[in-house]
């Protein structure tokens, strides 16, 4: 039988119905939409509900900034650049194949940005309330939900019935509760799995496009994970100080910030960010009526975009009570204003329960990886 | 029991040989080749106390050349040996300040001298020992006579902390006839600038101690007591303080 190492190794290889081939195969043979997507707002199931693939796009590489500064200034979330970049030097397979990119107007470089990759790709963007308290927000959205609705039924010729967006509710918190059961495993003590793995698996069940293959594959190596660890089976040390990572979305390039952590001897049990669980911790409630449902779940993302954001520190001494964690990092994308000013918040709530906190600034250069691991480092020997 | 710590900076590489209490210390340019100049500090300290290798009980590395020294038992970072040593030096400190020459640091200590927070600056040379090598070599001086260039209080402003702009604000402020010793007064208040920022970024106790290569300029030191309203305390050990911290270390490893 496999260890847990080999067990999560089996996902390197080629999977059944994930990544581009996947994608290039559902639009040749199937002849399927595909919709685009960058951020944790957007409504997936209303776009599922379209008979359309939503595919998050391309964002987290630094090869594609220097084309993106051609047109957008170099003092700009790396995030905005190398998103811009894959755009307009059809670098990114998800972005080739997309009929339409459904965006949110999260923070300024981004609706921006919009206007400019509408000129390569068709963008609708849906406009986000500032806060996410009153119901004249809620109110706003849900109508953003509705518009959304409306325009992806034109433009694909069909109709979302609610009967169909309850089925894609249905299997998107199926999805969620999967990965769920298996990032929650980094629970136990000492955790029986890496920051960087819990990365991995959430971005594969992320690039599978048939949820039931998804669910299925997370499933069983929850499974089998936990059954290793039962028997014995114990990777990361006990005494390894257990690390939560929240902030800025990460990927490719940032990956490093865990890099540092876990080979440094921190373990990162905990990735509250929105490439981590932020938009698997709520489900859509199935018992509402789908757009109203939807649109509660989306607008409570506790992303800093949001003012205030209380739902964000809510999660986050939830989180580090729940993970048992030492020690909180916050990686922060240069220029990006609203999660870098919401830090002084983080620390100041944290240093309420006595939490020990670190922001580090990055960006998509692997120039400061020695930087880096020093900061971490000397944080790791703190706790 | 002997222990080694090596500190190897960007700028120097500092040894220290503990027994009890530090019996020799080293000093030398890193250079280009951190690796090496490690070695020979280990070297020296070996033969200029008669020692052999296995006379010495744990070596611990640290300073950004850490990761490259083949010998270190372990890699401590600088932040944890500075808090460390420091602590060493003067148990009653509970912030440190350390300029480097590459960077510049700030560091919380509790009671027992554990670092309960610290601050670096960002990936750029501001209040750092680079700022001021590259700002006083415009005045075609050196560091070490920076001291000596100080004559008076008066201070030119200068208000980039970037050292490529201020660079370009000193070349102006010659032009326009300002003395030497006024850029130099202006240059360090920009240093000390940049450090407060850092300081308001922790939690500021007294007492407070300054460490890495500058402080061994009293003008720097006491300008910063000045902005802090505080003595700050330096003594001839504190270049060291990292190293001593390595060396302390090495002793607690099993």
């Amino acid at each position: 039988m496999k260890n847990i190492s080999e067990i999560l190794g089996s996902l390197d290889g080629d999977l059944q119905g994930h990544g581009p081939i996947a994608m290039k195969d559902m639009v040749e043979k199937k002849d399927k939409n595909v919709v685009g997507t960058y951020c944790v707002f957007t409504p997936y199931e209303v776009i599922r509900a379209a008979d359309a693939v939503p595919v998050t796009l391309c964002s987290t590489s630094n090869d594609t900034i220097d084309e993106a500064e051609k047109d957008l200034p170099r003092n700009l979330c790396p995030l905005i650049k190398s998103s811009y970049g894959f755009a307009i030097t059809d670098k990114c397979p998800y972005f080739h194949f997309a009929d339409m990119i459904v965006g949110e107007t999260t923070c300024d470089g981004k609706k921006k940005m919009y206007e400019y990759l509408d000129e390569v790709t068709p963008v609708h963007v849906m406009q986000l309330p500032q806060s996410s308290q009153r119901q004249a927000d809620l109110d706003f959205w849900k109508n953003e939900v509705v518009v959304l609705k409306e325009t992806l039924e034109e433009k694909f010729d069909t109709k979302i019935t609610d009967q169909r967006l309850e089925k894609e509710i249905k299997i998107k918190n199926e999805e969620r509760n999967t990965l769920k059961e298996f990032y929650q495993l980094a629970k136990l003590n000492p955790s029986p799995i890496y920051g960087t793995e819990i990365f991995k698996v959430l971005n594969i069940s992320n690039y599978t496009f048939d949820k039931e293959i998804a669910n299925q594959r997370t499933k069983a190596i929850t499974a089998e994970i936990l059954e290793k660890y039962n028997q014995g089976e114990k990777r990361i040390s006990e005494k390894a100080p257990r690390i939560l990572v929240t902030g800025c979305p990460m990927g490719k390039a940032t990956l490093k910030v865990i890099e540092a952590i876990e080979n440094n001897g921190g373990s990162v049990v905990c990735l509250e960010n929105c490439t981590g669980l932020k938009p698997n911790e709520e489900t859509v409630d199935q018992s509402k009526s789908p757009i109203d449902a939807i649109a509660e779940k989306y607008l409570n993302t506790p992303c800093s975009c949001m003012s205030p954001n209380d739902n964000r520190v809510d999660l986050l001494n939830r989180l580090v009570s729940e993970y048992e964690v030492d020690g909180v990092v916050d990686m922060v994308l240069q220029a990006c204003h609203t999660y870098n000013v919401e830090t002084k918040r983080i620390k100041d709530e944290l240093k309420e329960s006595n939490t020990p906190y670190i922001n580090i600034e990055t960006d998509y250069s692997q120039s400061d990886t020695g930087q880096l691991e020093t900061r971490l480092t000397a944080f790791l020997e703190m706790l | 029991m002997y222990y080694i710590g090596i500190d190897i900076g960007s700028v120097a590489c500092k040894g220290v040989l503990f027994k009890e209490e530090v019996i020799d210390k080293s000093l030398a340019p890193t250079g280009w080749n951190p690796q090496k100049s490690g070695e020979e500090t280990l070297n020296y300290l070996l033969e200029a106390n008669n020692l052999q290798a296995k006379d010495i009980n744990g070596v611990v590395a640290t300073g950004y050349g850490r990761v490259s020294q083949k010998f270190a038992d372990k890699t401590v970072t600088e932040i944890t040996c500075h808090g460390k040593g420091g602590y060493y030096l003067n148990n009653e400190i509970r912030t440190i300040i350390d300029i480097g020459g590459q960077d510049s640091k700030v560091i919380s200590l509790n009671e027992a001298g554990e670092v309960i927070d610290f601050v670096m600056n960002d990936k750029c040379a501001a209040g750092t020992g680079k700022f001021l090598e590259m700002t006083i070599n415009s005045l075609e001086e050196q560091i070490d006579n920076l001291d000596k260039l100080i004559k008076g209080d008066k201070k030119a402003n200068i208000s980039s902390m970037c050292a490529v702009f201020a660079e370009s604000e000193i070349i102006s402020l010659l032009a326009d006839g300002v003395s030497k010793s006024e850029i130099a007064g202006g240059i360090i208040d920009s240093i000390i600038n940049r450090i407060n920022i850092l300081l308001s970024k922790i939690t500021f106790r007294r007492r407070v101690l300054f460490t890495g290569g500058l402080a061994q300029s009293q003008v720097i030191k006491n300008e910063l007591s000045k902005k802090l309203e505080t003595t700050v305390l330096s003594y001839s050990d504190s270049q060291f303080a990292g190293a001593i911290g390595a060396a302390l270390i090495a002793g607690n490893l099993d």
